[in-house]
């Protein structure tokens, strides 16, 4: 059969601001096949979609669909010329049900009739091998529902190109293989299907043919079945890369923090952390795998303070062993008290007790640096906010997935960012903005952030800039407990480098890092230990110099419920 | 060439984008202009309301300097001028520090009128039985914690289960307004509902009656400044607003803070109510605020919630109002002219801020823009 | 007529007021924008009505022209209103409090200006039967339930129907809840604000002008239609954004507004003065109570719109 044209891009090329976003770009989409765009993350892919479906306009180049040039001014535009796109942040309204949502913006002579919707709904869903109830509020929905009903939205209008964008990142392993296979399905239907992705067993698996962006231009097409992973690899990121992370022995491992049988329950009520037991040492980076939501998030909200959990124990051992004694987070009357259990000793070995002297004279024993602590602090950290376990003297650095809504505060510079940790510093009400403005400057210097200076707000930054100015902060705080989630998300592969070494660095002096990732590879070449997380649940722990990304690709989808689903 | 003007015509007609950053001085003379802009369609408003310039036309120069004369002709309407500001000014500033926070307190008037009231109260009470001064300390402190009283209860919902403040708020204003007229029954039971002015409970005069309410607000502007851009608290403020996921990973409380802001915020409006019962009225009505607090919320926006920039806003919205005001005056019209006067100048102002913050760009605005390109190569 | 019937119909009458204020409001509200502008567009909604009565009250035209033209003014100046703040909030995007907050001092202060030149006689005296037509002749509080009173129900009923049976009411709501959505699925979200905005304070401005000729037929009555806005505004969330609830909760509005003045003239109830301030602050305290209520609740439904107070601009990144 002679392979029809449905959709040519021409030279399309749109700026924001002083950025390129698409240079020039070229594409052609047929009838009836799978087209992959493939790319790193920020490479343009998803403007250059935005564009088709009416989001963003082109500056320069044309759109030609079934041949003719047409004009998309507005999602409704393409709608005329059939093209729908799943975005990856679901575009629907929360409070509406599953067929209000898709019948919205439809527009059609008949009379208006939910019941009439939900039963095409329904249709619809069988037709293709959807599960889902037309009447269900999406407030109520799994996030792999709201997707359904984002397809059938598009479906129901007719579309004839669809254009999904990373539609796998949320789903587990079996709804990625149902999605696949509705997929497959609408192909063979005669349509038109783009899926945006940077993950290449994906593209392998479902995709015709395959483009390829790099930096907002347009690579190459190539057709699946006459290429291979490596190829495109060597395409999607310019040159042939290996992952060479230089990982060190861990040097003397301690337990630095202990977790036992911990349980969380969101606000929702759902059991999100089931019975969670692991030790992260000091001086080794522990990695964490498992698809996204499986309850990494809340594990590192629940060990920083955020989240208050049902059940369990949080200890943290404070590397305090033979080191001075200090009034920075102690009143004296707390130190003599430790003093009384026996907590301290002098140069010589020698107990330490106060008795008989007055604050004055212990005051100057202490800062003088002659009274040493004689084992590692134990605490508790189980029910403490973040500024209580800040004020027991625990260095727990939290790198949060959400950098501009959690980590930092978009519209503050990064002077001002930089205080967000320690701004409490000093007795007086007023603010110290000269050291944090020095350690702004150092971070600006040591970790090359491109910055017109330090009075920049920091969501001016670009994604890689921002993550290093958080992770920089995060990192002159001298932690000893070092959290990261996903924090080269986003970031293009020099930057990803960058944010490597500084947890190497950490993690060679001494510091316990715990790394929360989703690429295998990076987990398998960066980490010491891997801890594979399952529906809330720990499935395995494994040394990662010998495990196999087979092995914990395992431990990651193998459930009791897919289980029962196989059966 | 042909094709180049071909996708021009595809370009939609008006593409509208964010600006990331404009010069002040752009800034300030695009507000300019709207002032200007504004004033003039107030003169065209002059034509169709006002029936002394239809029948001489040639009296509008009058009317516009009568806006000037309005609050700097004489001395006792400059000191009128300034005393006024100062007080539009503290209840914008209580209602900055709330804004600051992403809380929306439009309840200045509320909070403003019951802490009048606070102070009346103890004034209408104790009055001439204890020494002036005493009275006026009790006063003090009766209206700030009047006004802290009404900033507090909203705050207490919002923090615990996210009450939607805004409509809160504004719900307040009025509790407020039929609390005074309440106490007035009870207060004047001959049932005119009139208090009239208080013999007792008058701040002294420092220079004339004035000055010491123009050096407090001032003080104040300037305390608050630095308060908000200097100090712990302050940052606090600037961290809640932003982002409340923020401010919990780095251990600030959230109800804490806006507690904590709103009861200073409403303890500022104390402090106008205490200047308006103390400083000038000696009495309360249901009018004693007289929309202040509402005008406040356009000085605090408009001033972008800067202290400083402030003082230049209270003062423009002034100038309108005491101005639009001896115009009614001058000219035989109603008196709630000020009202359209100030309310088209503001809607030029407010519209005004959207060329600020956007850029125009009009269809062929990108080939026109190569084509200088080309000629400049 | 029972005295206490009367009183009734006197508070449902009263209420039509808020009938017509609060669904003006639902309307803008469920497109997303709190239009603090409402008390500015009622009295605004009142002077042209008014002035309009006062050019063709004693022209002799047919009864049903002036009724018609009356609305017709009070249509146009009400509409006008909401396009100064449309254009601002939705257009020019400003901050909407900020804008409502101006179109109400500015809406008051030009029907103060425009109202306190006319001629009473002309714009109520001489059309007020046609206003309380069919019950024009009754001598009792019957009388006040005239066309406006059964407009007001209509509209409101109307209102619900178009909001929550239709096609335009779900994009409508689709646009307050989320606009980037709406706008995804190629609904035109500025359209639709604009109608809403704009239709909204056209019933908002009737509400004004019902309150002025039929329901006070005072010279007095445009002093005090602003804080009759206000009251609109907070029955808005009493009723949950549902105009059809606005028919219940402007009654009980009603009820409590004018308990005090009604029940200090029944002798055998003993209550001072002091009682009618404390009544007529209850509908505000009753609708923090609804609103602090249904907050804690939390229930989705009863929520505001999300998008309430958000401009929208579709680039923004």
């Amino acid at each position: 059969m002679e392979k029809q044209l449905a959709l040519q891009m021409r030279g399309i090329t749109k700026r924001f601001g002083s950025v390129l976003a698409n240079d020039h770009v070229d594409l052609d989409v047929y009838r009836g096949e799978i087209l992959a765009v493939l790319g790193e993350n920020g490479c343009g892919k998803t403007t250059l979609m935005n564009m088709i479906a009416g989001i963003y306009f082109p500056d320069e180049g044309q759109i030609l669909i079934d041949g003719k040039e047409v004009v998309i001014r507005s999602p409704k535009d393409a709608f005329i010329h059939k093209i729908g796109m799943i975005h990856q942040h679901f575009k629907l309204v929360d409070l509406f049900t599953a067929a209000e949502n898709v019948v919205l913006g439809t527009e059609s002579g008949e009379k208006y009739s939910l019941k009439a919707v939900n039963a095409q709904v329904a249709q619809i869903a069988e037709k293709y091998g959807f599960r889902l109830d037309p009447t269900k509020k999406i407030y109520d929905m799994s996030v792999s529902e709201k997707q359904t009903v984002e397809i059938i939205k598009v479906l129901y209008r007719g579309a004839d190109i669809l254009i999904l964008d990373e539609p796998t990142a949320v789903l587990t392993p079996q709804e990625i293989t149902r999605l696949f296979d509705v997929l497959r399905r609408m192909k063979e239907d005669g349509k038109s299907i783009i899926i945006i992705t940077h993950k290449l067993n994906e593209v392998m698996e479902v995709s015709d043919r395959v483009a390829i962006l790099r930096r907002g231009q347009h690579v190459a097409t190539v057709n699946t079945s006459e290429t291979d992973e490596t190829q495109l690899t060597t395409m999607m990121v310019g040159r042939r890369i290996s992952l060479n992370i230089e990982r060190t022995k861990p040097v003397n491992p301690k337990p630095r923090l202990i977790v036992e049988g911990l349980n969380l329950y969101n606000t929702e009520g759902v059991h999100v952390l089931k019975d969670i037991s692991f030790t992260a040492n000091g001086g080794e980076i522990l990695g964490i795998a498992g698809i996204a939501g499986s309850g990494q998030r809340e594990l590192l909200e629940s060990i920083s303070g955020l989240q208050p959990v049902e059940s369990g124990k949080i200890t943290f051992y404070n590397p305090k062993k033979d080191r001075p004694v200090s009034f920075f987070h102690k009143s004296i009357k707390q130190v003599r008290a430790l003093a009384e259990q026996g907590a301290f000793h002098d140069r010589n070995l020698n107990d330490v007790t106060f008795h008989g002297m007055s604050n004055k004279a212990v005051r100057k024993w202490v800062e003088n640096g002659d009274v040493l602590f004689r084992e590692d602090e134990i605490m508790n950290l189980r029910d403490k906010d973040p500024l209580e376990i800040r004020q027991l003297g625990v260095h727990l650095s939290f790198v949060p997935e959400d950098r501009l809504g959690m980590g930092l505060v978009g519209n503050m510079d990064i002077t001002d960012n930089m205080m967000l940790r320690n701004y409490r510093k000093g007795k007086a009400g007023f603010l110290n903005r000269k050291k944090p403005r020095a350690q702004a400057e150092e971070i600006i210097r040591d970790l090359e952030v491109a910055t017109p200076g330090v009075t920049t707000p920091v969501r001016r930054l670009s994604g890689g800039n921002v993550q290093k100015v958080l992770v920089g902060r995060e990192i002159a705080y001298t932690p000893k407990v070092l959290m990261a989630a996903y924090p080269v998300r986003g970031l293009d592969i020099n930057s990803s480098y960058t944010i490597y070494n500084l947890l190497n660095r950490q993690k060679e002096s001494g510091v316990a890092v715990i790394y929360v990732g989703e690429d295998l590879d990076v987990l398998l070449e960066l980490c010491d230990r891997i801890m594979v997380m399952n529906g809330g649940k720990v499935t395995g722990i494994m040394d990662a110099r010998t495990a196999t990304k087979e092995e914990i690709g395992l431990l990651m989808t193998k459930t009791e419920e897919r289980k029962e689903e196989d059966a | 060439m042909s094709k180049e003007k071909k996708s021009e015509v595809r370009e939609p007609l008006i593409h509208l984008s964010k600006r990331t950053t404009i010069s002040p001085l752009k800034a300030w003379t695009i507000r300019l202009i709207a002032i200007v802009l504004g004033l003039l369609v107030c003169g065209l408003a002059a034509f169709l309301l006002i029936e002394k310039l239809q029948q001489n036309p040639e009296r509008i120069g009058e009317f516009y300097q009568t806006f000037i004369r309005g609050s700097f002709s004489t001395s006792r309407k400059l000191w009128k001028y300034l005393k006024n500001t100062s007080v539009l000014l503290v209840i914008s500033l209580g209602l900055t520090v709330a804004f600051r926070m992403r809380f929306w307190n439009i309840g200045g008037e509320g909070q403003t009128l019951v802490s009048v009231l606070g102070a009346i109260a103890v004034d209408f009470y104790l009055g001439g039985r204890i020494p002036e001064w005493i009275l006026l300390i009790l006063m003090f402190f009766a209206a700030l914690l009047s006004g802290a009283l009404w900033g507090i209860i909203p705050a207490v919902f919002r923090a615990k289960w996210g009450t939607n403040e805004t409509l809160f708020t504004l719900m307040m204003n009025y509790v407020a307004t039929y609390l005074v007229s309440y106490f007035l029954v009870i207060w004047v039971p001959s049932g005119s509902s009139s208090l009239g002015k208080l013999k007792y409970g008058k701040l002294p005069t420092l220079y004339n009656e004035q000055l010491l309410i123009v050096l407090t607000a001032l003080f104040l502007t300037i305390a608050l400044y630095i308060y908000l851009n200097y100090t712990k608290h302050g940052y606090e403020i600037n961290v809640v607003g932003e982002s409340v996921r923020t401010a919990q990973y780095v251990g600030i409380s959230e109800r804490k803070v806006i507690i904590r802001t709103m009861i200073l915020s409403g303890a500022i409006c104390g402090l106008a109510g205490y200047l308006i019962a103390a400083g000038s009225d000696q009495t309360v009505t249901t009018n004693s605020v007289g929309g202040q607090g509402f005008t406040g919320i356009l000085v605090a926006w408009l001033g972008k919630f800067n202290p400083l920039a402030m003082i230049l806003t209270a003062g423009l919205i002034q100038v309108l109002n005491q101005g639009a005001g001896q115009i009614s005056q001058d000219f035989g019209v109603d008196n709630a002219l000020p009202n359209v006067i100030v309310g088209i100048v503001l809607f030029f102002i407010i519209g005004s801020e959207f060329f600020i913050n956007y850029e125009i760009h009009f269809r062929g605005h990108h080939s026109r823009a190569n084509a200088r390109k080309e000629a400049a190569k | 007529m029972n005295i206490w019937l009367g009183f009734l119909i006197d508070s449902l009458a009263f209420g039509a007021t808020f009938i017509y204020g609060s669904t003006g409001e639902i309307l803008t509200e469920k497109a997303g924008h709190l239009n603090l502008g409402i008390p500015g567009i009622m009295c605004m909604g009142g002077a042209g009505g008014c002035l309009v009565l006062n050019t063709i009250g004693k022209s002799g035209l047919p009864p049903f022209l002036i009724v018609f033209l009356g609305i017709l003014g009070a249509l146009v100046f009400a509409v006008f209103s909401g396009l100064i703040y449309s254009f601002l909030t939705i257009t020019l995007r400003a901050n909407q409090n900020v804008t409502g907050l101006t179109l109400t001092t500015f809406g008051v202060g030009l029907s103060k200006v425009i109202v306190s030149k006319l001629n009473p006689v002309v714009y109520l005296v001489s059309t007020r039967d046609y206003y309380h037509w069919p019950f024009a002749a009754e001598k009792n509080s019957l009388q006040l339930l005239g066309v406006l009173f059964f407009l007001a129900i209509i509209v409101a009923l109307l209102s619900s129907w178009i909001l929550f049976r239709t096609r335009v009411g779900l994009q409508l709501r689709a646009v307050g809840e989320n606009p980037a959505t709406a706008d995804a699925v190629g609904i035109n979200v500025t359209r639709y604000k604009y109608l809403a905005t704009c239709i909204g304070s056209g019933i908002a401005g009737l509400g004004g002008f019902y309150y002025i000729i039929d329901y006070m037929c005072s010279q007095e009555a445009y002093l005090s239609v602003e804080a009759l806005g206000w009251l609109s505004i907070a029955l808005v969330i009493f009723a949950l954004w549902r105009p059809h609830m606005t028919i219940i909760g402007s009654t009980v509005f009603g009820i409590l507004f004018s308990l005090g003045g009604f029940i200090t003239n029944i002798s055998w109830i003993k209550v001072t003065m002091a009682t009618t301030p404390l009544l007529k602050m209850l509908p505000y305290v009753v609708t923090i109570i609804v609103l602090v209520i249904s907050s804690i609740r939390n229930k989705r439904e009863n929520q505001p719109p999300a998008s309430l107070g958000l401009s929208y601009f579709r680039e923004e990144r």
